[in-house]
């Protein structure tokens, strides 16, 4: 077993990996009461086509997360109960990269981790329970459907992308999941839920070499390594479109504003390219930004405006979004700062202080086990050390930071969605 | 090891500091804490929010946000809450803590020294507010009111406390009414302020790895300001249990909705500094608090009479407010159910795998907040204002409940209010 101290952070992480090809952290922290155990699989909304033991397969949109719904259930009833009933928090999630299994608790700790790496390992799928659960996540779909912020995000997405599966709904349609069957789900499974594939973080105040135990005796003894996807033909730089506007009822408009950028490779690239592009949107539009001032000023956007970046492998991206009365001008603002950037550099002593505001956050960051767990789960499937943030961040110069927002920030890679108040929905 | 220590710094001005190396940051809060009322309430929620526009020397945003940045980031919240019938209106706030920071600089001091600038040198136009914060911040309240009916589950629970306690201090929200935000002037707004500084009992909280006699001289170097206060101001902990009527009220409101909201009211009759009040914790765990709880199961999961069915306490004042959501034709049969397993409890039906699993969920969030400075915070500041045990006594309390307990609280607790949020007609 590795362990590697991480002092500039505060941080002690043990690793290592299963033969069957699982990787395994446990971030120890002694003084806390509470443990967090993260069980997570490189398999998202966005891995839909994939080869397995040779053969390419083609599944509908949204079975990752009706996989997660359907996997709590058990021989003997629902892993949810029993980790509620030993006081445990348990829940799961799917985004478009990875689904995450994942429980809290004070006490019990290896009982909950047992039930977690059962459930999660051994799927229990039948037709019926499937038929059942249509009906949940078709409900789910409409709620989703009705949410504004989630309409604009997607509306955004697709005016970015021209093909590339990060435009389709994590939770799929209605019509894509009711071609989901139980055959459907076991084979996702026996593909994404190979231990090759998938990673166990743990923080708190635990045993490594127990979970690692744990670990070796429940899961399967072989894995089949990591699973070939396709996303379609490259995407061109620029983005398909540039202003969506959708009508909903909404009491202000809520906006979306994307900029498509070209994917970092796999490793400390992957966290180098995340830190530059935050710290662009810092300079360009963040709440130290001179623009964010002027923006807020003139009741353009309030407090609900917010912004970041999402980076995987086969694509990238940086967004900001909110309500704000008149997004068109929100969006003509920012480009025309991004442009002002561009032929004058970033104020030396605002990047100063956005640096230090940044590397405080991220450190700050790393008092939730959700955010240091799901972070060392996704840095581990992009190739990277999440923990050595302090050494990778000094060396992200200024101009750095100009070149991302000369290049990345312009209205060709740009696109904005629009909610209107209104009822037509068509 | 965490150590917490308790102090009053001046006059009326408290400190509780908890010493601990656990975590990152530095969490800090400063609560101005006065008696909530329909009068006062909008215009001290939007004290706070005006005066996180601008200091004397930050005059505005920009300034502001490069002071927190110089200090690694810092984050500062404007904030209004209500602990029984007190409002605590004021700022939370998370720095780096000093352990962590790159070159040895001490961001204690100087985050201190700035939520004392925030506090008590405002940026001011003719020795009020900055007109222009005042009408953009108010705007916003107004907003932030106005969108509380957005979400419909918060808002049939607000609605039922209003409705319930009308006429009590405790009916009053924590942002007021919108008609109140609406119509704060600069004036009034400024002569609240003042009102709060002389007359609000201060409430300062610090957690981090500093050791208490810096936290201390910080603090009292950040606050000298308020050195000119003479008494201790008055007693802001006023809670009457008990109120409303002898027999159940019904209240209904109708609104643009696909699914109905049933919220019910109860009075407990229990203090949080009563003997009694673990075995209530235990009560509300039991029937609604939890997933394993008697509304969760049968309600939701057996009967599928709800799409949420749970319970909560409203420990300062005594209340129990159940919601749920129910579709439209099934209110009646959902609302017999909640009251049929209600009654299970009264009588002590309760499997002793149902004790159990709300017990260990008690004990097990209870002892998580002692790992979250936010948690922590917001727990501490109820202490101060109607006392209880701390997390870690309330725990080992738990430990001892006895089901006979659990049903004599049960039985304690009396139905007072019910609530429907229906939908109009086309829906219907």
């Amino acid at each position: 077993m590795n362990r590697k101290e991480y002092p500039r952070m505060g941080e002690t992480v043990f690793s290592d990996r299963l033969d069957n090809g699982l990787t395994v952290y446990v971030d120890v922290k002694p003084d806390f009461q509470k443990s967090y155990a993260f069980f997570a699989t490189d398999y998202g909304g966005m891995d839909m086509e994939f080869q397995l033991d040779g053969q390419w397969y083609d599944t509908p949109a949204g079975v990752a997360h009706f996989l997660e719904h359907k996997t709590f259930d058990t021989k003997d009833g629902n892993a949810l109960q029993d980790l509620a009933a030993n006081g445990a928090s348990p829940n799961a999630f799917t985004s478009s990269a990875i689904t995450g299994y994942y429980f809290e608790s004070t006490e019990k700790f290896y009982e909950n981790l047992k039930i977690l790496l059962s459930f999660v390992s051994q799927p229990y799928y039948t037709q019926e329970s499937v038929d059942k659960e249509q009906g949940i996540i078709g409900q789910e779909i409409r709620m989703i459907e009705d949410d504004p912020e989630n309409q604009a995000y997607y509306a955004m997405l697709e005016g970015l992308y021209a093909h590339h599966p990060i435009r389709v709904s994590v939770a799929g349609t209605i019509e894509s999941i009711s071609r989901i069957t139980a055959d459907t789900l076991n084979l996702c499974h026996s593909a994404f839920y190979n231990p090759g594939n998938m990673v166990l973080c743990v923080a708190g105040n635990v045993d490594p070499e127990k979970v690692l135990e744990l670990a070796r005796e429940i899961l399967p003894k072989n894995g089949k390594g990591s699973i070939l996807r396709d996303y379609g033909p490259d995407e061109p730089a620029a983005a398909a479109g540039s202003r969506t506007e959708l009508k909903m009822e909404v009491s202000t408009p809520i906006f979306r504003l994307g900029w498509k950028m070209d994917p970092a490779p796999k490793g400390e690239e992957q966290l180098r390219q995340k830190l530059i592009a935050e710290l662009a949107c810092e300079a360009l539009l963040g709440n130290s930004s001179p623009l964010y001032a002027r923006l807020y000023r003139d009741g353009l956007i309030n407090g609900s405006f917010s912004y970041g970046f999402d980076g995987y492998l086969s694509c990238a991206y940086a967004m900001a979004g909110g309500e704000s009365a008149d997004p068109d001008a929100v969006a003509a603002a920012i480009a025309g700062e991004a442009d002002r950037i561009g032929r004058e550099g970033v104020d030396a002593a605002l990047f100063d202080r956005l640096k230090k505001g940044r590397y405080g956050a991220e450190v700050r960051s790393l008092n939730s086990f959700e955010n240091i767990c799901v972070g060392m789960a996704q840095a581990h499937f992009a190739g990277y050390d999440m923990l050595r943030f302090p050494e990778i961040f000094e060396g992200i110069s200024q101009a750095d930071v100009e070149a991302c927002i000369r290049t990345c920030f312009t209205p060709e890679r740009a696109a904005l969605a629009v909610v209107q108040p209104g009822e037509d929905r068509a | 090891m965490t150590e917490v220590t308790r102090i009053e710094l001046l006059p009326g001005v408290y400190l509780t500091a908890v010493h601990t190396m656990k975590f990152k940051s530095s969490y800090m809060g400063i609560q101005l804490l006065t008696p909530l009322s329909e009068e006062h309430a909008a215009a001290n929620a939007l004290v706070p929010m005006v005066l996180r526009r601008g200091t004397e020397r930050c005059p505005d945003m920009e300034r502001l946000s490069a002071a927190l940045d110089e200090l690694y980031g810092g984050s500062v919240e404007p904030i209004a809450r209500k602990k029984g019938e007190t409002q605590c209106v004021g700022f939370v706030a998370s720095f780096l803590d000093d352990a962590y920071v790159p070159d040895g600089t001490l961001i204690l001091e100087q985050a201190a020294a700035l939520l004392g600038e925030l506090l008590l040198t405002p940026a001011r136009e003719n020795s009020r507010f900055v007109s222009a914060y005042v009408e953009r911040e108010r705007a916003n309240l107004v907003d932030r009111i106005r969108a509380q009916v957005n979400d419909k589950r918060q808002y049939a629970v607000l609605r039922l406390v209003q409705l319930m306690c009308q006429g009590e201090p405790y009916g009053v929200d924590r942002l007021g009414s919108e008609a109140s935000a609406a119509a704060v002037t600069n004036e009034e707004l400024w002569a609240r302020y003042q009102a709060l500084l002389s007359g609000a009992r201060v409430e300062l909280y610090f957690s981090g790895s500093a050791p208490l006699e810096r936290v201390e001289s910080a603090f009292r170097s950040a606050l000298a300001g308020l050195k000119g206060r003479t008494a201790a101001p008055v007693s802001v902990c006023r809670n009457t249990l008990g109120g409303g009527e002898e027999k159940p009220r019904n209240f209904e409101d109708v609104l643009d909705v696909t699914q109905g909201k049933l919220s019910i009211g109860l009075r407990t009759d229990i203090k949080v500094t009563d003997e009694e009040y673990p075995a209530l914790m235990l009560f509300n765990a039991v029937f609604g608090g939890t997933t394993t709880s008697k509304l969760f199961l049968n309600v939701r999961e057996k009967l599928s009479l709800c799409y949420y069915a749970s319970s909560q306490l409203e420990k300062f004042k005594g209340l129990m407010l159940v919601f749920s959501g129910v579709e439209f034709d099934k209110r009646e049969a959902a609302q017999s159910e909640i009251l049929t397993q209600l009654e299970k409890c009264r009588r002590g039906e309760i499997e002793p795998w149902e004790l159990e699993a709300a017990r260990r969920s008690t004990v097990n969030s209870l002892k998580s907040m002692l790992d979250s400075q936010g948690r922590m915070e917001d727990f501490r500041l109820g202490l101060a204002v109607g006392g209880g045990d701390g997390p870690e006594d309330l725990a080992a309390k738990l430990e001892q409940v006895t089901v006979d307990q659990v049903a004599a609280a049960a039985r304690r607790v009396r139905l007072d209010s019910i609530y429907f949020l229906k939908g109009k007609e086309k829906h219907q």
